[in-house]
């Protein structure tokens, strides 16, 4: 491609990099510079000295430390063994396991947080159970344990993804060849397999790591605050926007989470690892003996029980009257559905609006930067795809946080009150950081696309502006409706964003409608059965996006 | 270096789902030996070298390694060498630690680890890339690390698959024969897969060609470029002519032979007494051609055919010459000076009838 460009071009990248700079750098530098200024406008590092002379700081910090740590080990010793024996043996429920690793994208942690309380809390059902059958409880939903338990549980699919998808690039023969001198089983693994698979390992660590140490609902549903993403918010909203510390904390929360994906960067640069090469045998799968087989089988059974047990928690929770004390509700009703059913619509449309708003901006930005990049010579354009990429290291709360504070003077035009308190700011929010996703998707869209459809639209005499319409869009549909979707789906299950910028209840989408009815135990009927809701729409849409990606594949490969 | 051993594999037969992919395979490797296993994509020979290695199992029949039998022992306590194709070197260990791999893994002390990777190294001539990645690494360097970080085991027979296929030309050449020279310096029983019918004439002491899961013939490459016992063995080593036709007997035992080109007569041919369908076989190297007018020399048989191509090759030119609807191809060495035959040009081709071998169908 030349290195020219139209003025429109130009035109269109400087707007985006404008929303770029407005809603998304300039919130975090706030959030940065409040950290760092005193009250005369200098620099300081004061407020991190207070931050450390608080006694429940360095607890949280500690605690937020060692919740995001302990995730990434127990995430790793379900998810290694998992992939491992689904990628490298023959093994009948290697396809279900695999599917488990959807289950994250469709209920958010802290929506089966509570359920998780009723089932395997002090008095939950597995207690109960374990009381009565041999006088022991087991506190595994106590504190930190009980964070600990529920990340857990659902952020190991994302290991499991990666690490899956890196087995099974490894060409056997590397694995053969260790055979062949002499390597077996564990030493097998832990000297050839292993580190092989570990870019993926260590994509999957970083990113659980990350989403554990920012996660706000999780901790709050569990009533967990001595840690970081709960102490902001709670600085930020009970002392107020002004108090430093809670920008301290996002700080902190920024540094942790650009070190972690900065850090798996820098660990996976030139590196030369495996990935199939010519001549290389198809992975033939190895058998499992008797006792191993049996063994791999009860422990994915167990696995998948415990995976499943917050949605089937979820499920029984709404169906109840009262549960409490008892290891199966005492009575069942549709009673909570009714009530979500005449309180909550609101909040069910709001949904709709916020995260259909979101992800359509996505796209469309999504697309436009992708075009940009890929097809036109447009100066500093790949600065657009780096910014936007920026997104996905920035915590909710920082943003949030950020938000507030940057737009708490910004009114809208025609009367329409503060920026803060619109709907317009949860689009803003939810669709700046889903854009990453989104784009990921568009550029592997368009990258599909041949240049030389492009030329025979425009050779046949339709403009620029009319081959993007008619040419390629149509042919990126199927990456734009993923990217859409995507960021719908984790849009609609977005926490610690939506609690920070929801400023009364007409605003609330479902996600917070279910974090206020959690709150009380009277509350957690109807949460569950907005929970359930939630869950259904979300799936139905992935389920239709699915079949609608399909089918227009389909018929793009028959032409 | 340990005594060389033998290798058998007996009566073996191996599928993968419905698809048969060796069928009763029998063959005798001796000890010392560098043996081929050559043929066509598909034919099941890299198959039969995984399975020897243990990364195959036979649905039946028998693996012998010095006459035990070794179906039973895992892939890892066999010690058999394998160097796979595509060199399968670890990009995660520098080239040392690489060789190392298989001594560890024998729980070697540390100072005899290090002897034999020194040893190994040295032995391919890479001492100094001891510190390197193997992304760093030729292709050719590359395939000696693999077959250092092999013989630094010792191992009892060593196995090749396609060792060469990865190279580029001038440096398969070159590694031929140094793979040839080390063999014969270790001594250690060798089977090589290849598909390349030079790379098998040129290195391997015996030959087994393999089609569809069998193997068709074995022998010297002598025996088999000289004597093909069957149209697939002539057409896969060397290019050859092939001559279909009828045979018949006529009083007295001699023989003659009725063919596309007309008829003539043939002296007893080895492994040939009966009448019938057969085919004759013939090298291009074996042919002659001279003009029409010229006398018809003994011990040849001569045909009238017309130069359809020339390819001029250096040594030899390569005629390929219609003698009554059949392509014939004649390799007539090249002398100075002498600009040969035009294309269209008409000849006698003489066939040496010592040369022909006699192919049932």
């Amino acid at each position: 491609m030349s290195a020219r460009f139209t003025w429109a071009q130009a035109a269109v990248a400087l707007a985006i990099a404008a929303f770029l700079f407005a809603f998304l750098i300039w919130p975090v530098m706030t959030v940065i510079w409040v950290a760092f200024a005193d009250r005369a406008g200098g620099l300081t590092l004061s407020h991190f000295g207070a931050f450390f002379q608080i006694t429940l700081m360095r607890e949280s910090f500690a605690n937020s430390l060692y919740v995001a740590g302990m995730t990434v080990i127990v995430t790793s010793l379900i998810a290694v063994p998992l992939s491992y024996f689904t990628v490298r043996f023959r093994f009948r429920g290697a396809a279900l396991i695999q599917t488990l690793g959807v289950l994250p994208l469709i209920m958010p942690a802290f929506v089966g947080a509570s359920a998780m309380q009723l089932l395997f809390g002090r008095s939950g059902s597995v207690n109960l159970l374990l009381m009565d059958a041999f006088g022991i409880s087991i506190p595994i939903m106590e504190g930190l344990n009980g964070v600990i338990f529920v990340e857990s549980l659902h952020y190991f699919p994302f290991i499991l993804l990666n690490l899956s998808v890196a087995l099974a690039n490894i060409d056997t023969s590397m694995e053969e060849a260790a055979q062949n001198l002499g390597a077996s089983g564990w030493r097998l693994f832990r000297r050839v397999v292993f580190p092989l698979a570990l870019p993926g390992y260590i994509a999957g660590a970083s990113l659980v790591f990350i989403k554990v140490f920012d996660d706000l609902g999780t901790p709050l549903v569990l009533n967990v605050t001595n840690m970081l993403a709960p102490q902001a918010y709670l600085r930020v909203t009970s002392i107020g926007i002004e108090d430093p510390i809670g920008y301290v904390i996002c700080v902190f929360l920024v540094v942790f989470s650009v070190a972690a994906m900065a850090g798996s960067a820098w660990f996976l640069k030139g590196r030369d690892f495996a990935t199939l090469q010519r001549g290389g045998a198809a992975g033939l799968r190895r058998r499992l003996s008797p006792w191993q087989a049996a063994l791999a089988y009860g422990w994915i059974a167990l696995l998948l029980l415990l995976v499943l047990s917050p949605h089937l928690g979820l499920l029984l929770l709404s169906l109840s009257r009262v549960w409490s004390y008892s290891v199966l509700p005492d009575a069942y009703t549709l009673e909570n559905y009714a009530t979500v059913f005449r309180d909550a619509t609101g909040m069910m449309v709001n949904t709709l609006l916020y995260c259909g708003g979101a992800a359509l901006l996505d796209v469309i930005i999504g697309t436009a930067i992708a075009y940009l990049v890929l097809r036109t010579g447009v100066p500093g354009r790949q600065w657009l795809d780096h910014m936007a990429t920026v997104a996905l290291a920035m915590p909710g709360v920082v943003l949030g946080i950020g938000y507030l504070r940057s737009f708490r003077d910004v009114d809208l035009p025609l009367g329409m009150g503060p920026l803060t308190g619109s709907a317009l700011i949860f689009i803003l929010a939810y669709a700046i950081r889903r854009l990453p996703y989104a784009l990921r998707s568009c550029n592997a869209a368009l990258a599909q696309v041949h240049l030389s459809l492009e030329e025979a639209a425009q050779n046949l005499g339709a403009s620029r502006g009319r081959t993007i319409v008619r040419v390629v869009v149509p042919m990126m549909m199927g990456g734009i409706l993923a990217g859409f979707v995507t960021s719908f789906i984790t849009a609609a299950g977005e926490i610690s964003e939506t609690i920070l910028l929801t400023s009364r209840e007409s605003l609330a989408p479902m996600s917070y409608g279910i974090y206020l009815y959690m709150q009380s135990i009277a509350g957690r009927g109807p949460g569950a059965a907005l929970g359930v809701l939630a869950v259904v729409l979300v799936g139905l849409g992935t389920y239709l996006s699915h079949r609608l990606v399909a089918s227009r594949q389909a018929s793009l490969e028959r032409r | 270096m340990a005594e060389p051993v033998g290798v058998e594999v007996r009566d073996v037969s191996l599928a993968f789902g419905e698809l048969t992919v060796l069928d009763r395979i029998d063959l005798k490797v001796a000890p010392g030996e560098f043996f081929a296993l050559l043929g066509p994509s598909g034919c099941g020979k890299s198959t039969l070298l995984r399975l020897i290695a243990g990364f195959n199992r036979a649905r039946s029949g028998q693996v012998l390694v010095d006459g035990v039998d070794i179906g039973e022992v895992l892939p890892w306590k066999r010690n058999i060498g394998m160097v796979f194709q595509n060199y399968a070197l670890w990009p995660h260990m520098s080239v040392a630690r690489n060789v190392a791999f298989g001594l560890e893994e024998r729980r070697l002390p540390r100072a005899a680890v290090r002897r034999g990777v020194d040893a190994a190294l040295a032995l391919v001539g890479l001492a100094d890339l001891a510190g390197r990645r193997p992304g760093q690494l030729s292709g050719g360097q590359q395939q000696r690390v693999a077959l250092a970080r092999t013989l630094a085991m010792e191992p009892r027979v060593l196995l090749l698959d396609e060792p060469l296929s990865n190279l580029d030309a001038k440096l398969r050449h070159h590694m031929r024969r140094e793979l040839v020279a080390l063999q014969r310096r270790l001594g250690i029983t060798t089977l090589f897969v290849t598909h390349d019918q030079e790379e098998a004439l040129t290195t391997a002491d015996r030959i087994a060609v393999m089609e569809g899961g069998r193997i068709v013939q074995a022998g010297t490459p002598m025996q088999l470029f000289d004597a093909p016992e069957s149209r697939f063995v002539a057409e896969f080593i060397g290019a050859i002519n092939l001559l279909p036709g009828t045979l018949s007997r006529a009083s007295g035992g001699s023989l003659r032979f009725r063919g596309p080109t007309g008829e003539f007569g043939l002296p007893p041919l080895p492994a040939l007494t009966d009448s019938g369908t057969v085919t004759l076989a013939f090298r291009p190297h074996t042919v002659t051609a001279v003009r029409p007018d010229a006398a018809a020399g003994a011990g040849r048989i001569w045909i009238e055919a017309r130069i359809s191509e020339r390819e001029f090759l250096g040594e030899y030119v390569r005629y390929r010459a219609l003698a009554g609807g059949v392509e014939l191809v004649a390799d007539i060495a090249h002398r100075a000076g002498d600009p040969g035959f035009a294309g269209g040009a008409a000849v006698k081709l003489g066939i040496d009838t010592s040369a022909i071998t006699a192919l049932r169908a």
